[in-house]
């Protein structure tokens, strides 16, 4: 019973960075009905958003200790972080500790920066052109993100630690314990979606955008320059899925082809959702995650060897086949 | 008993009763137009004889056989071709090549593959395809790609993709719609000329009465779903009913 | 001849002589050279050449003619490596069965794949095709392991029955895969003064067959059935309407580029005999769509020219480290020489995925047609120069 729980606590944990991602995949393509292949690359930046804020917050100077050696006799270099020098070591340390919360900040106008150049200088002129134009040219997209992250970063694994306060272990339900982050990382994500479907709901900018999503051109003859707000939706996605990234980051060390692993997952679950249902990419990332995590399970992988390993593509593929639509899409979106 | 027979039609979507009661025949070798005020219901019915549509209820029979439930490339292998309201070509392929497509059909049915011999190789297709082109006067565009033709040209091809498959019978749907005048008159001809050197019945659904009258044997009313009128042309004129559908229409 | 148009003979014959000279085409350099690290000659490579090719020129019959986008194309490829390998463990060494199973079982999964997924067009096609592709890596390398030997690959061994040859050889080795005694590892080098030719008994088999699958991808083209394969890329409505059912053609090229893709797999696990996972996953089936649509997709020659171009750059770019770079660069000044070589650096080396991510995003936004339409643009564009050179040429007497 136990383990059937933490199955379905691990589910929901993965199943909030699918929901993030092909939340945002179906802003995307809902409104601009673009079908965007650098998504997952979006992600895998928003978790390098943090290695940097780690880094820069890292940045040293450096003294010479002469009443100390190192182990060659020669005087001892301390590296002392800007930030502590200016803030005081503990002020200083703190504020390193928490460089993974603190990259939210630092993540969201980088993110919507980078949403907005991508949108205006590449996806834009792909509106006129075929689907599968679209796929390759973000596909293509998505290779140079992964290789200027690779670049500049590295091909290994950089280890974003949360801080450690929020490192170690909650009981969740009696009995029960989980890493703390990883419920953090859960009720962020709940807070990120919640705050996208009130935006939508309740601005007006939301309810123009809506609009657009179910007839663009009506929405365009009244007036409504609503090319501008479906660029500001793309900085919005581009932003969902680089939080998820950062939250994630804890989880899994960051490295370049992480976007390229969770974007054919994050496709999956769009469809399943229904192409441009944001209510059904949210429900199907987080069914999906846990109906992957529950195919980890000992009984259900002696009784169906392997099925873990395939579960979200044979339910995708089901999906495909008897309901095109999807759980919640509407009809005849890209039929 | 005419070649197309439809009896008994009914057709709703939803709260919207789009067909009911529609019998109708069509004989062979006539001109058989469908007219109605928007809305009455003309494309639904077309639809529910090519298989995009099946009725809820009655019957479909063409040719002693029964169309409902059947796929569009079924119907079209029984003897029916359609000409769309706007032309559906093969837009990316030259002319020539929109010809031997439906030839291909003709000859060798809805699938066979025919993966090694070339297309130019098939001599008795190509000069029966030439034949056509020359037919409707467009020989000497074979070699163009089709995407770069006018309207009227583009119209023109896809009636003579429908005939050089020598159908029983030619479904239009508003052939001569959003066509200018020196066009539309070109069309008629074109359809004029294809009814006295073949034997082929045509079904016609128009909204354009000028065409309508030029080419028809006989003439269904359609208003609301429903068959108002079956008659000759000149006893349609001034029929009140039909006045009354359409002036009813205009306020 | 050969039953094709003169456009067509020429086309092969062109590319007949250049795959018969590539030993020497692609070693213009002497060896010891600067320019000698640009060489592409050596078996390997052009073996991988010549794969890709195959690869490449199946993948266009079903992308280029009727527009469906797979990509999930590399698990045919991965399915028919894995088949020859195991032919070369229970039959014989000898790749003519291993390669005609490898074509037989890749065809018999491209047809249930492409009976399900071609139910849907567009890009829910594209994402059935990516799913079972995910999901035949995934089970490649967890549950099928009895099949696939897992994360290690399937290999030879001393062990592995060989009905119709030996377990292992006199000297007490795994044999080697050979065509009725010839073996493909054997090669033969010319030298001619400082130059250095190899000829590779295992490339000439596969460029042999490379031009087979070339010649019938022509007839292909040119047939009534690629006339139809085309026509449903162009208007599916209309073809439904003029009598003709799509899906069996669709289907058709499908398991006919699955055919062409188990080739290519056969012939890869035929020139060295293992296969991996790995080759299955679907970014591997992104590398094809690439090399499709960097040539040309829908064009004869493009799958080609895209598979040769990219894994020219794959071999020669990751080649170029900084010290290469340092002795290009070395005729300036040294610090414009480190600047040059710092800016360069990204795209060169380990860096060449970027270049090639690049190119294709240039090619898809500026030139869909590829390398072909870039060449057919620049032949234009030098036609009409020559056409007023020769007008300008013929007025001038009158003057």
């Amino acid at each position: 019973m136990d383990a059937f729980l933490l199955q379905i606590l691990n589910g929901l944990d993965k199943g909030s960075a699918y929901a993030l991602i092909a939340l945002g995949l179906t802003l995307i393509f809902g409104t601009l009905g673009v079908v965007n292949f650098a998504h997952g690359a979006l992600f895998m930046i928003g978790a390098f958003c943090s290695v940097t804020l780690q880094r820069l917050l890292n940045l040293s100077s450096e003294t010479i200790d002469p009443t100390k050696t190192d182990f060659l006799g020669n005087p001892l270099k301390v590296k002392t972080p800007y930030v502590e020098s200016w803030f005081g070591p503990e002020l200083g340390g703190t504020i390193i500790e928490w460089s993974v919360p603190l990259a939210i900040l630092f993540a969201i106008p980088v993110m919507l920066f980078i949403g907005y150049a991508m949108e205006r200088g590449l996806i834009k002129h792909f509106y006129k052109r075929p689907h599968a134009d679209q796929i390759l040219v973000t596909f293509g997209l998505a290779i140079v993100l992964q290789e200027i992250i690779k670049a500049v970063f590295g091909a290994n694994p950089i280890q974003t630690p949360a801080p450690d306060a929020l490192s170690g272990v909650v009981e969740v339900l009696p009995g029960i314990v989980y890493p703390a982050w990883r419920v953090v990382n859960f009720c962020f994500s709940l807070v990120v979606i919640a705050g996208v479907f009130a935006f939508l709901q309740f601005t007006t900018f939301g309810m123009v955008v809506r609009a657009g999503m179910a007839d663009r051109e009506t929405v365009g003859l009244l007036g409504i320059d609503i090319d501008k707000r479906f660029t500001a939706m793309f900085g919005l996605a581009a932003a969902v899925a680089g939080l998820a990234g950062v939250m994630y980051g804890p989880i899994n060390a960051p490295n370049y082809h992480m976007g390229m692993d969770f974007l054919v997952l994050s496709f999956v679950v769009v469809v399943v959702g229904g192409m441009g249902s944001l209510p059904g990419a949210v429900a199907a990332g987080f069914l999906l995650g846990v109906l992957e995590s529950l195919a980890s399970l000992e009984v259900v992988i002696s009784a169906i060897p392997g099925i873990n390993q395939i579960i979200i593509y044979l339910v995708a593929i089901v999906i495909l086949l008897t309901r095109p639509r999807g759980l919640m899409g509407r009809k005849g979106v890209m039929e | 008993m005419g070649i197309l027979d439809v009896k008994d039609v009914g057709k709703r979507f939803g709260g919207l009763q789009a067909l009911s009661d529609v019998n109708l025949s069509v004989k062979e070798n006539t001109c058989h137009a469908i007219i109605g005020p928007n809305g009455a219901g003309k494309s639904t019915l077309l639809n529910c004889l090519v298989g995009k549509l099946i009725p809820d209820t009655g019957s479909v029979m063409f040719d002693g056989n029964s169309v409902l439930g059947r796929s569009p490339h079924e119907i079209n292998q029984m003897g029916i071709s359609r000409v769309f309201q706007t032309p559906e070509i093969f837009a990316d392929l030259t002319v020539m090549e929109n010809m031997m497509i439906p030839l291909f059909a003709k000859r060798d049915g809805a699938y066979r593959l025919h993966g090694i011999e070339s297309v130019s190789s098939e001599r008795e297709l190509v000069s029966m395809a030439e034949q056509m082109l020359e037919d409707v006067n467009m020989l000497d565009k074979r070699h163009m790609h089709s995407a770069s033709m006018s309207r009227g040209d583009k119209r023109r091809l896809e009636m003579a993709m429908c005939l050089v498959q020598n159908p029983k019978l030619l479904l239009l749907d508003e052939p001569t719609a959003g066509m200018a005048r020196a066009d539309t008159n070109n069309t008629i001809d074109l359809l004029k000329e294809i009814k006295e050197k073949r034997d082929i019945t045509i079904a016609i659904i128009e909204h354009d009465m000028h065409v309508v009258f030029s080419l028809a044997d006989r003439i269904t009313v359609l208003a609301q779903g429903t068959p108002l009128v079956e008659d000759a042309p000149e006893n349609i004129k001034g029929h009140p009913k039909v006045q009354e559908a359409y002036l009813g229409e205009a306020h | 001849m050969f039953g094709l148009e003169k456009k067509d003979t020429t086309l092969l014959i062109l590319v007949a002589i250049l795959t018969m000279a590539a030993p020497f085409i692609l070693n213009p350099f002497p060896e010891g050279s600067g320019l000698a690290q640009f060489n592409a000659g050596y078996p390997d490579l052009m073996q991988r050449f010549v794969i890709f090719g195959i690869f490449a020129i199946g993948f266009n019959i079903l992308f280029g003619l009727t527009g469906y986008l797979s990509f999930g194309h590399a698990a045919f490829l991965g399915v028919g490596s894995y088949s020859a390998v195991w032919m070369f463990k229970l039959l014989s060494m000898n790749i003519i069965p291993a390669i005609i199973l490898s074509v037989i079982i890749s065809g018999l999964f491209a047809l249930v794949i492409g009976y399900v997924s071609l139910r849907r067009t567009g890009i829910y096609f594209s994402i059935l095709t990516l799913a079972f592709a995910q999901m035949s890596f995934a089970l490649a390398y967890s549950v099928l392991t009895p099949i696939t030997n897992g994360e290690t690959g399937l290999q030879l061994t001393l062990d592995d029955p060989r009905i119709l040859g030996a377990s292992a050889t006199a000297d007490g080795s795994i044999p080697v895969t050979n065509l009725f005694g010839l073996e493909m590892r054997s090669a033969f080098d010319l030298a001619v003064g400082p130059w250095t030719f190899t000829f590779s008994a295992g490339y000439y088999v596969c460029a042999v067959i490379m031009l087979l699958a070339f010649y019938l991808s022509i007839r292909i083209f040119r047939s009534p059935f690629g006339l139809m394969l085309r026509a449903i890329k162009s208007n599916q409505t209309r073809m439904n309407y003029t009598g003709l059912n799509p899906k069996p053609y669709t289907l058709a090229a499908f398991v006919i580029s699955g055919m062409y893709a188990g080739l290519a797999g056969g012939l890869m696990a035929s020139m060295d005999p293992l296969a991996g996972a790995e080759r299955m996953q679907w970014t591997a089936s992104g590398e094809v769509v690439l090399m499709t649509i960097l040539g040309g997709a829908g064009t004869l020659i493009g799958p080609v020219l895209g598979a040769g171009a990219i894994k020219y750059m794959e071999n020669i770019f990751s080649k170029i480290n900084d010290n290469v770079l340092h002795g290009w660069f070395s005729f300036m000044p040294d610090g414009i020489e480190n600047f040059m070589v710092a800016i360069v650096h990204p795209f060169v080396g380990k860096g060449w995925h970027l270049t090639l991510g690049i190119i294709f995003m240039l090619v898809v936004t500026f030139l869909p047609g590829g390398l072909v339409e870039g060449g057919q643009r620049v032949g234009k564009a030098l036609r009409r120069n020559k056409d007023e050179d020769s007008k300008n040429a013929s007025t001038e007497p009158a003057e």
